[in-house]
């Protein structure tokens, strides 16, 4: 089962490593994994993607519980919640395929943020599986370089993770 | 008053009231060695060697049940204590390690005697420390000594680069310290032990399994009263060994890969098991499928959630300290009306005493040739059973776990979970520092006691009278009996050749030797040895070469799956 996690921890040099660490050590698996300063500067919030049976995620949310800069852990997946990463795509674009790559950019709601004679750069946001659709839909050979975040999450309504 | 980063690491060291530092000099420690030299608060302990260092503050905190103290330098100091540290992580002790780092600018430069000291250590420690600003430093010593032995104790490492000692600031040691990332729960919910006495109350073949959890949570006598109490059969762990009295009757001894046929069958076949403190390893259950074949209810008390349905799934799960826990079963039981199944339990104790009439220890007393038991057993006799025992990793520890029995806790030192050879005389040495006066006896092999033999040096520097008992069987005995079981005898090399002669070693450090090699002679020597009170005795036994230890599950096998003795 897939799993999406966030955390608070706090926002010391080498809190990420020990994240990455404890994951490596133990065999765990992770698909992905943001992090940045939160409006408290003295916490960071991560998202972990992983996957893994219930066991191994009942373990893996224990494991990081333990670690001493963790402050609090919520499995965004026990309930309603919201996903987002964020793509940027640089696409061939020339000729018949700069038409096409503007078209299919609106049909996602993406965004030109860099244009060039021969590429345009694509923005899109989106839950994980928008992002996929998005590459399978365009012309494998006019994908120049894709880069992505990893998901974020967000719990709906009064699902609040805060300290 | 503005003090160094060095008068304020010995400053926070003297406020959490520590009494030895076991450490070794260089570079980046310097400034804090020079206030050390100023100090008479704490006593320093050279060692010989800094993996040494560690052991020895790791024998001291699992005799003492206080926070062991090392000191080391930068670089190959910290990498050499690194199996010291990896040690205490795996068995729980609660450690402070200060450590030297180059100074801040020069991190990251590859500078002389610089590793990645955090990096390093950080998955075998419960927590480590980088300290960059002289102003963090005595809130992180404080931090350090609460983590390390709070909650499930541990390991804490502390980083402090050359430069930080070197610079000034205002001192106050806080008085607390709490932190909003940490805060271990303590008392077990009362609802699930109501849950759990009524699930014990029922059980018709109970069983009882204590581990070192309860040795580190101070809560031997509570386990004793509640086991009496309910008139249950108990085992301990490798590292629960002295949590329940050895000598009673309603011990089942050790269980596991070499523990006792009664303990381990009895283990399998109860339908509800009561595990404190101890956490369903593998050397413990064996595979945990086959352990699942025989249905049972589970209750588990632990101070780590983590331990808690790792292996093995349990149906009353109960976060707390074990203490606090097993005071609260016993009162309910006390004022409950209801009790035991006794019909029940007189019928499971009948198949237990069948079990236990295996007399799975027993072995041949006839042999003109020592046998190891039988040292271990003429040493229990010798020190009336109450001398601490320390081991070092292998056969002769699994004899000196089956043979020597504990009737109080923390009188058993040993690495449980690493297995880390050579353990077994620097972590004596910190075990007799912490009770002059006491017997302290190490039981070793000779492939072990080579690991740290240089420790002999800081025995006599500090008069340490700790008596060596070397079961010389000329092999590593574990590594050459599971090439014995499974690898067709092919012995490679297990054997150890080119012997020193110890008898001639430890006169070389400036101790008393031994060589003893006819059974007749065990006891005399080892008699003469404990009777002297104020000399090292190293007492090399010279033993039967292929002696095997049992009972034994072979890995991956299932706890009931045992090879006996009389079987080959």
């Amino acid at each position: 089962m897939r799993h999406i996690i966030s955390l608070l921890m706090e926002n010391e040099a080498g809190a990420l490593s020990r994240v990455a660490g404890l994951f490596s050590a133990r065999g765990y698996n992770i698909e992905s994994l943001t992090v940045a300063p939160t409006e408290d500067a003295t916490l960071s919030r991560m998202t972990i993607v992983t996957r893994g049976s219930e066991d191994v995620i009942e373990q893996i949310i224990k494991q990081l519980n333990k670690l001493i800069d963790v402050v609090k852990i919520l499995d965004l997946s026990d309930g309603s919640h919201i996903e987002r990463e964020l793509m940027l795509v640089k696409v061939r674009a020339f000729g018949k395929d700069r038409e096409e790559m503007k078209r299919m950019a609106e049909i996602f709601r993406g965004r030109i943020i860099d244009v060039t004679e021969k590429t345009y750069t694509i923005e899109l946001t989106g839950p994980g599986s928008k992002l996929d659709a998005f590459i399978e839909a365009l012309d494998q050979s006019a994908i120049l370089e894709t880069v992505r975040t990893g998901a974020s999450g967000i719990g709906r309504g009064d699902r609040i993770l805060k300290v | 008053m503005e003090l160094t980063g060095a008068e304020i690491t010995v400053r926070c060291l003297a406020e959490e009231g520590v009494e030895f530092v076991f450490g070794y000099p260089g570079g980046a420690v310097l400034n804090i060695y020079d206030e050390i030299f100023k100090q008479d608060k704490f006593k320093h302990v050279l060692v010989r060697h800094e993996q040494a260092a560690v052991h020895g503050a790791d024998g001291y905190a699992r005799s003492s049940g206080k926070v062991g103290v090392a000191l080391v330098t930068s670089g190959p100091g910290l990498t050499n204590a690194v199996t010291g540290i990896a040690t205490a992580y795996m068995d729980s002790i609660p450690l402070v390690i200060i450590s030297g780092q180059v100074p801040v600018p020069a991190i990251g430069m590859d500078a002389f005697q610089e590793v990645d000291t955090v990096g390093i250590t950080r998955p075998c420690v419960k927590h480590n420390f980088l300290v960059k600003d002289i102003k963090d430093l005595a809130t992180t010593i404080k931090k350090a000594f609460y983590i390390a032995a709070t909650g499930r104790p541990g390991p804490v490492l502390v980083d402090i680069p050359k430069d930080i000692t070197q610079q000034s600031h205002e001192f106050a040691y806080p008085e607390t310290v709490t932190m909003r990332s940490y805060s271990p729960v303590v008392k077990g919910h009362s609802g699930q032990i109501k849950k759990a006495v009524q699930m014990l109350l029922e059980a018709k073949r109970p069983m009882i399994y204590a581990g070192g959890g309860v040795v580190l949570g101070n809560a031997a006598a509570q386990l004793t009263e509640l086991t009496k109490l309910l008139g249950y059969p108990v085992t301990n762990t490798l590292m629960g060994l002295g949590a329940y009295p050895a000598t009673d009757a309603q011990f089942l001894g050790m269980l596991g890969m070499h523990g006792t046929y009664e303990a381990n069958m009895a283990m399998q076949h109860s339908d509800v098991l009561l595990a404190v403190g101890a956490r369903f390893d593998d050397r413990v259950i064996g595979s945990p499928e086959h352990f699942a074949r025989d249905a049972r209810r589970i209750v588990h008390i632990d101070i780590d959630p983590s331990s808690i349905s790792k292996r093995v799934k349990v149906d009353v799960p109960i976060v707390g300290d074990v203490g606090g826990v097993l005071d609260e079963m016993i009162k309910l039981i006390k004022a409950g009306k209801e009790k035991a199944e006794a019909k029940a339990i007189t019928a499971w104790w009948t198949q237990i005493e069948l079990w236990r009439a295996k007399n799975c220890l027993k072995y041949n007393h006839a042999s003109p040739i020592i046998k190891p038991q039988f040292v271990v057993e003429k040493l229990w006799e010798v020190t009336g059973g109450d001398a601490f025992v320390t081991t070092d990793v292998g056969q002769h520890q699994m004899w000196a776990a089956q043979y020597y029995k504990f009737d109080q806790p923390r009188r058993w030192i040993t690495s449980g979970g690493l297995g880390t050879m050579g353990f077994g005389l620097p972590a004596a040495m910190g075990v007799q520092l912490a009770h002059p006066g006491s017997d302290v006896a190490c039981v070793t092999g000779e492939s072990s006691i080579q690991m740290c033999i240089q420790e002999l040096s800081t025995c006599k520097q500090y008069h340490l009278p700790l008596k060596i008992v070397n079961l010389n069987n000329r092999y590593m005995g574990m590594v050459r009996q599971w090439q014995e079981f499974f690898y067709g005898n092919r012995y490679a090399e297990s054997y150890m050749d080119s012997l020193p002669d110890f008898v001639k070693l430890a006169e070389a450090y400036g101790h008393v030797g031994m060589k003893i090699e006819k059974p007749a002679d065990v006891e005399p020597a080892l008699r003469e040895a404990f009777a002297m009170k104020e000399r090292l005795v190293f007492m090399d036994f010279i033993t039967d070469q292929t002696e095997n230890v049992f009972p034994m599950v072979p890995g991956g096998k299932g706890i009931s799956e045992m090879i006996l003795a009389e079987e080959l």
